[in-house]
């Protein structure tokens, strides 16, 4: 950054002078990089590289042990490369009937989730009310919370009023704790919005209905989808709030710790791996749409 | 738990002021006439509000209740006013609240020297590869937090590469020295707080992505130009302006770290075990729903203390 400045290149007067000497019609000279200028200017990006770095270290282990043949009931050393875990994936058993309880408890609590967080956000980021800052309070609190003290919070009014463990409890655990996300995420896509947009939208003798469904919605809408994908994803992968309020119900974060101390199957494996591809397409194809179609509500 | 909650989190409340700020866009109501749609937004609370008071405010209310509670499984539970049931826990498992605030501390600060770098990366030097590698950065928590918490467990394991690079480098004897590692990695606390620094990774990045990324590059150049080096420019210039994000970052690396037991389990020792463990031993197994919620209320009224005075001496109230 430095060098792009004059001033800075009077503390080398010796650059100056070289580069003056060679052309002095350029209006600010740039001094030859130095080698340990380039390092100290290129250390913060090694040590980002080398954070980078770390954060998929245990990814790739997952992958590679997918495709591993163990011998004993644990797939924690290689013995050989198969594809064996990923023809049969659901050959390990509960672990299929797990993915899918998740995956219908994820489907309803997100649809649950979102729907009442952009309600309440829509009310947040479109409407000045009293009680405004304890509404805001109330819904921070549950994301400030460590999930253990959430959990058996639900666990002891569960217990207490005679609810029977089980998916309506794991499902009321989850749009809890999803709630709050969406309505951050939507308020924030609100927030970033240009009024301006609305306005012209009724200047041009649109009426409520029309400039919220023809305006508003297709603006908002990327916020929504962005919070119900973090929703599931949120609540696919939820174990410590889920432990408190399953009782017998065996999600699959629920099939991994009990499989940690029974056996562990490299299907295990195959599912983390498929769900990492399945964020990169669905992340990769969100990169690209957004690339091709610059949304006007973009801030 | 994820990850591009910790961003969208933070960054959402720094945008929007806080929770007294301005109504930013307030969009075509507040064109319409005083008054007549007053009530719109309660009814848009409503669902919202009541799913938040029934399943997040009743809860703790009888958390508070039930850690009072006396009684047994067969018998029932009835409020006895039993106060010693917070001296007992307090008695007899203070190291395991010791142990959690130290393994979340040094978790939260090993957090931020990696996440520092690597968000200042993506934000001022990462150019069109921006949004990639915040892609990249968040990727990685879409495996299961179970199985990436295994991966490390099969890394650390006894024969894997890294104890043997250890030994073989002779730097295992070294850490063996300080007391960090007893001729293994697994089951120790070094182990237990580099599974939290990883898992608790990105609530670290993504906030401090956010504010490096809105700092005007000018202001850089402008300490430049009044003759500040380098060093100087970051320390006076960058690092205060990144604060909300350093702020925001440590508190969403703390908490859950505070309160996790999953890393503990995988990779720590049975001898040496956190609050979390205590907790849903307490609850799930041995069924002291008493002890189990009084150990709860202690460690959510010990976070809030000391997020609260941590908050404070920042001077970043505005934050939540």
């Amino acid at each position: 950054m430095t060098s792009l400045s004059p001033a800075a290149t009077t503390s080398t007067p010796s650059a100056r002078s070289r580069v003056s000497a060679t052309d002095a019609r350029r209006p600010a000279p740039r001094p030859r990089p130095r080698p340990g200028r380039w390092l100290r200017e290129h250390l913060v990006v090694f040590f980002g590289a080398l954070g980078l770095l770390y954060l998929f270290v245990p990814i790739f282990v997952v992958v590679l042990f997918s495709f591993n043949q163990p011998t004993g009931r644990f797939n924690y050393t290689w013995v050989r490369f198969s594809t064996n875990a990923w023809a049969h994936p659901c050959a390990v058993s509960g672990m299929c009937d797990s993915l899918l309880v998740s995956i219908k408890i994820g489907v309803l609590a997100t649809l649950t989730a979102t729907l009442l967080g952009t309600l309440a956000a829509f009310a947040l980021g479109r409407h000045r009310f009293r009680g405004r800052a304890v509404t805001n309070v109330l819904i921070f609190l549950p994301m400030a919370t460590p999930e253990v003290v959430a959990g058996s919070s639900l666990l002891t009014l569960f217990i207490n009023i005679g609810v029977p463990l089980g998916q309506l409890t794991i499902f009321i655990a989850h749009v809890m704790f999803c709630v709050s996300f969406v309505i951050v995420t939507v308020k924030a896509r609100l927030a970033g919005m240009d009024p301006r947009l609305e306005q012209a939208a009724m200047d041009l003798y649109a009426n409520r209905t029309q400039t919220f469904l023809r305006v508003t919605l297709p603006l908002v809408l990327p916020g929504i989808v962005a919070a119900a994908l973090l929703s599931f994803s949120l609540s696919f992968d939820d174990f410590i709030i889920t432990n408190f309020n399953s009782g017998s119900t065996v999600t699959f974060p629920m099939f991994v710790w009990g499989a940690y101390q029974r056996a562990l199957p490299v299907q295990v494996n195959v599912i983390g791996t498929a769900m990492l591809l399945i964020t990169l397409v669905v992340v990769g194809g969100g990169l690209l749409l957004r690339r091709r179609r610059p949304a006007a509500g973009r801030r | 738990m994820s990850v591009a909650a910790a961003g969208v989190g933070i960054s959402s409340v720094e945008r929007t002021g806080g929770p007294d700020g301005p109504v930013r866009g307030a969009g075509p109501d507040s064109a319409g006439p005083v008054g007549s749609r007053r009530l719109t937004p309660y009814f848009l609370l409503l669902p919202a509000l009541l799913a938040l008071v029934v399943f997040y405010v009743l809860p703790t209310l009888t958390l508070a209740s039930t850690s009072l509670q006396t009684g047994d499984l067969q018998q029932g539970y009835s409020i006895t006013w039993h106060w010693a049931t917070y001296g007992d826990v307090l008695t007899q498992y203070w190291p395991q609240f010791l142990r959690s605030f130290a393994y979340a501390a040094a978790a939260t600060l090993f957090a931020l020297l990696i996440a520092y770098p690597l968000a200042y990366t993506i934000a001022r030097r990462a150019g069109r590869w921006r949004n990639v590698l915040l892609a990249l950065v968040v990727a990685p928590f879409f495996t299961s937090f179970l199985i990436r918490t295994l991966a490390w467990r099969q890394i650390l394991a006894d024969q894997g590469w890294v104890v043997s690079i250890m030994k073989s480098t002779g730097l295992m004897s070294v850490t063996d020295w300080l007391g960090l590692t007893s001729g293994r990695l697994l089951a120790t606390p070094v182990a237990v707080v580099l599974g939290l620094t990883y898992n608790f990774l990105p609530f670290m990045t993504l906030p401090l992505y956010t504010s490096l990324e809105k700092i005007d590059p000018a202001l850089l150049q402008a300490s430049g130009d009044l003759y500040a080096n380098a060093w100087q420019g970051f320390w006076r210039v960058t690092w205060p302006l990144s604060l909300p994000g350093v702020v925001g970052g440590t508190l969403l690396t703390f908490i859950p770290a505070a309160g996790d037991f999953v890393n503990q389990q995988f990779l720590g020792s049975v001898s040496e075990t956190m609050t979390g463990n205590v907790i849903d031993s307490l609850a799930l197994t041995q069924r002291d729903y008493p002890s189990a919620a009084a150990m709860s209320l202690v460690l959510m009224v010990a976070i809030v203390v000391l997020v609260t005075v941590y908050v404070r001496r920042s001077g970043t109230d505005e934050l939540v």
